[in-house]
């Protein structure tokens, strides 16, 4: 089955962490740049972070696996897979913040969001969004959105 | 230590109410201007080191960065300007010469901005690009006196044979950069958009990497004095030679590709041990007269089995139309010359702004010299140095250039914003640079569309422009300078030119 996931370009990423600023923007409550970073900066923050080591940089972000051990893992149900973009979501209202997914995420991609709700926090490929901000404003094109196979 | 009396020549502004401290100017500028200091949390700038690239500006995700030439007056001399008296102060610090890139920065006159078109009114009909075909293509390569048919059973056969020529889409080439002074990514970018366009990109002195081996076909490989990365696969992967004898940025002068850019890669590449000085001697070593020349053409079609056409490169010089005719007679089927405002990753300041001449005069002078001679067919003429816009394609083809070289247009394409600091190797926009952080920078995706995104619009442009002069053929605009007047010239200017003024 086809389903569109971010791919990354780990030959084209400059570190200028333009997607982490983009995605914190676009989960915060007024998604306006300056307020989110001036006046909510502490209830927001990115769900893709750029690794680095010397000159290799790439922004990373939930792989969307197919056998997700974060669902397995999660005890409160709140992971779950979205039918429609088959995605793996966190359903904040029922996250107990007890940190499972994290301790079997392969990636690494989840995080523990202390900012108010403890509750883990990862990417959602910006639900409703054409585009993950993370795609849409990297500068050189080091993320891409793309139709790939995905096993059901 | 001495107090330096070099003092900022930029001022960076950031407004506090739109700086969110994200850190992104700090991270793409490497001339480390912008600092985030953990204990306020705000990020400042010191200005002494900005070059004016515009990188952390185009970054800033708040339009939060603006980047302005310093306000620092010294009282107004009209002969001691700010930047002679800078320029001495450096010098009295550093006991150097100084360096630059890019072309020449003078008010020297550009004379395309004083050149205008014709149009076709009521006598005569422009035609409509949209509407009907309007060519582009253009052949370089030696043409022969005449051509010969006889008549067979299938009909008409040519009998004269015709030498190797370069097919080119639109009249544009890219110009020479090697693979040292700019980037494997830049080359990269400029050799896929050649193919994409249908013209032809040039290695420079800088050889040609395994990698680039496969847009051979849109390739013409430099010859230089240092004969860097020159042997036989090379030669014969590629679809025309050039002999670079000079650069418009610096005639007379050589090349230097310091020993910190020759990596691996590069060394491997220009067949010289890494880590060393790539030196391009000024002259060929065996190149002392036209005699010479024609040698070295010989020998390159000879060990091209004739297929390939060869190109001589060189500098706008004063006598220029007698220096193109040797060529030509040296056995050259293609001449470019590169003119004053020509581009450079590095040379001398002093030479880039004080060596050479306009291109405009040396075209007109080269194509009347070749037709007064009754030469011009034997060679193609392509004009290199500061072509801007397609108006000034148009005007050196009309002045009587086949096709032209543009670089300096492809480098802004690609995000260059003549800084002028390619010498320094931090190319913030990872063009004229080998720092694996920085060459990063520029994805080959993204340049190749760019650089075909501007062939394009040239394109659509030049066939508008030849529509409405009634042209339908880029080859019949050739040195037709009927098309142009001149703008605020005097008679010598004009009769340099080739051209009437406006008026008449």
């Amino acid at each position: 089955m086809k389903k569109k996931r971010i791919v990354i370009h780990e030959e084209y990423c400059i570190g200028c962490r333009l997607c982490e600023v983009h995605c914190l923007v676009q989960h915060s409550k007024s998604r306006d740049i300056v307020k989110a970073f001036k006046e909510e900066r502490s209830s927001t923050m990115a769900r893709v972070m750029v690794e680095e080591s010397g000159p290799v940089s790439f922004a990373l972000q939930c792989r969307q696996c197919s056998e997700s051990n974060c669902l397995e893992a999660c005890i409160s149900g709140a992971m779950h897979r979205d039918p429609e973009t088959g995605a793996v979501v966190c359903d904040e209202s029922k996250c107990v913040g007890c940190w499972m997914c994290i301790m079997v995420c392969p990636a690494g991609a989840i995080r523990q969001n202390l900012t108010g709700t403890h509750i883990a926090s990862k990417c959602d490929l910006c639900y409703g969004s054409a585009m993950p901000a993370c795609v849409l404003n990297c500068p050189n094109e080091a993320l891409t959105y793309e139709e790939v196979e995905v096993r059901d | 230590m001495a107090l330096s009396y070099i003092s900022p020549q930029f001022i960076i502004e950031r407004d506090a109410s739109r700086c969110i401290a994200c850190q992104v100017c700090v991270r793409q500028c490497a001339n480390d201007v912008h600092s985030y200091n953990e204990e306020d949390g705000l990020v400042s700038s010191h200005s002494l080191n900005c070059a004016g690239c515009h990188r952390c500006v185009t970054a800033c995700p708040t339009q939060a960065l603006n980047v302005r030439l310093s306000p620092l007056d010294f009282r107004p001399h009209a002969n001691w300007t700010p930047s002679i008296i800078t320029n001495i102060y450096k010098q009295a610090e550093s006991g150097g010469m100084l360096l630059t890139g890019m072309g020449c920065d003078q008010p020297y006159r550009i004379y395309w901005d004083h050149m205008v078109l014709n149009a076709s009114q009521v006598t005569n009909p422009s035609i409509d690009p949209l509407r009907e075909p309007m060519e582009l293509k253009t052949y370089l390569g030696s043409k022969p006196e005449q051509l010969e048919f006889s008549q067979s059973q299938d009909g008409l056969e040519l009998d004269t044979e015709i030498g190797p020529q370069l097919e080119l889409a639109i009249p544009i080439m890219f110009s020479a950069m090697s693979y040292g002074s700019i980037s494997f990514n830049a080359c990269e970018s400029l050799a896929r958009a050649a193919q994409i366009a249908g013209t032809y990109y040039n290695t420079g002195e800088g050889g040609l990497h395994p990698d680039l081996y496969k847009y051979g076909a849109n390739t013409v490989a430099q010859v230089a004095s240092g004969r860097f990365g020159v042997h036989l696969n090379y030669l014969n992967a590629v679809a025309a030679l050039e002999i670079k004898v000079g650069q418009g940025a610096k005639p007379g002068i050589g090349g230097h590709l310091p020993g910190e850019k020759v990596s691996l890669d590069i060394s491997r590449t220009r067949m010289i041990p890494q880590g060393t000085d790539a030196i391009s001697p000024a002259p060929h070593h065996d190149i002392y007269s036209i005699e010479d020349l024609r040698q070295l053409i010989f020998a390159l079609k000879e060990a091209t089995h004739y297929s390939k056409p060869v190109s001589v490169k060189v500098a706008a010089v004063h006598n220029i139309a007698p220096i193109a005719s040797g060529i030509v007679r040296a056995g050259a089927d293609i001449v470019a010359i590169d003119g004053l405002r020509g581009g450079t990753g590095a040379a001398p300041t002093v030479i880039r702004n004080n060596v050479g001449i306009p291109i405009e005069m040396a075209i007109a002078a080269v194509d009347q010299r070749l037709r007064d001679e009754g030469i011009r067919h034997r060679a193609s003429l392509v004009a290199a140095g500061s072509i801007r816009s397609s108006s000034d394609v148009v005007k050196a083809i009309a002045l009587g250039a086949d096709a032209v070289y543009i670089a300096t247009s492809a480098l802004v394409a690609l995000g260059c914003h003549l800084c002028q600091r390619c010498y320094t190797g931090k190319c913030n926009w990872g063009i004229a640079t080998q720092d694996p952080y920085l060459t990063k920078r520029l994805n080959p995706n993204i340049g190749a569309r760019r650089l075909v995104n501007l062939l394009r619009a040239w394109s659509l442009e030049i066939k508008e422009m030849m529509g409405g002069m009634g042209v339908n053929s880029i080859e019949s605009l050739r040195g037709n300078r009927d098309h142009l007047r001149g703008v605020g010239l005097n008679q010598v200017e004009l009769d340099a030119l080739g051209i009437k003024a406006a008026g008449y």
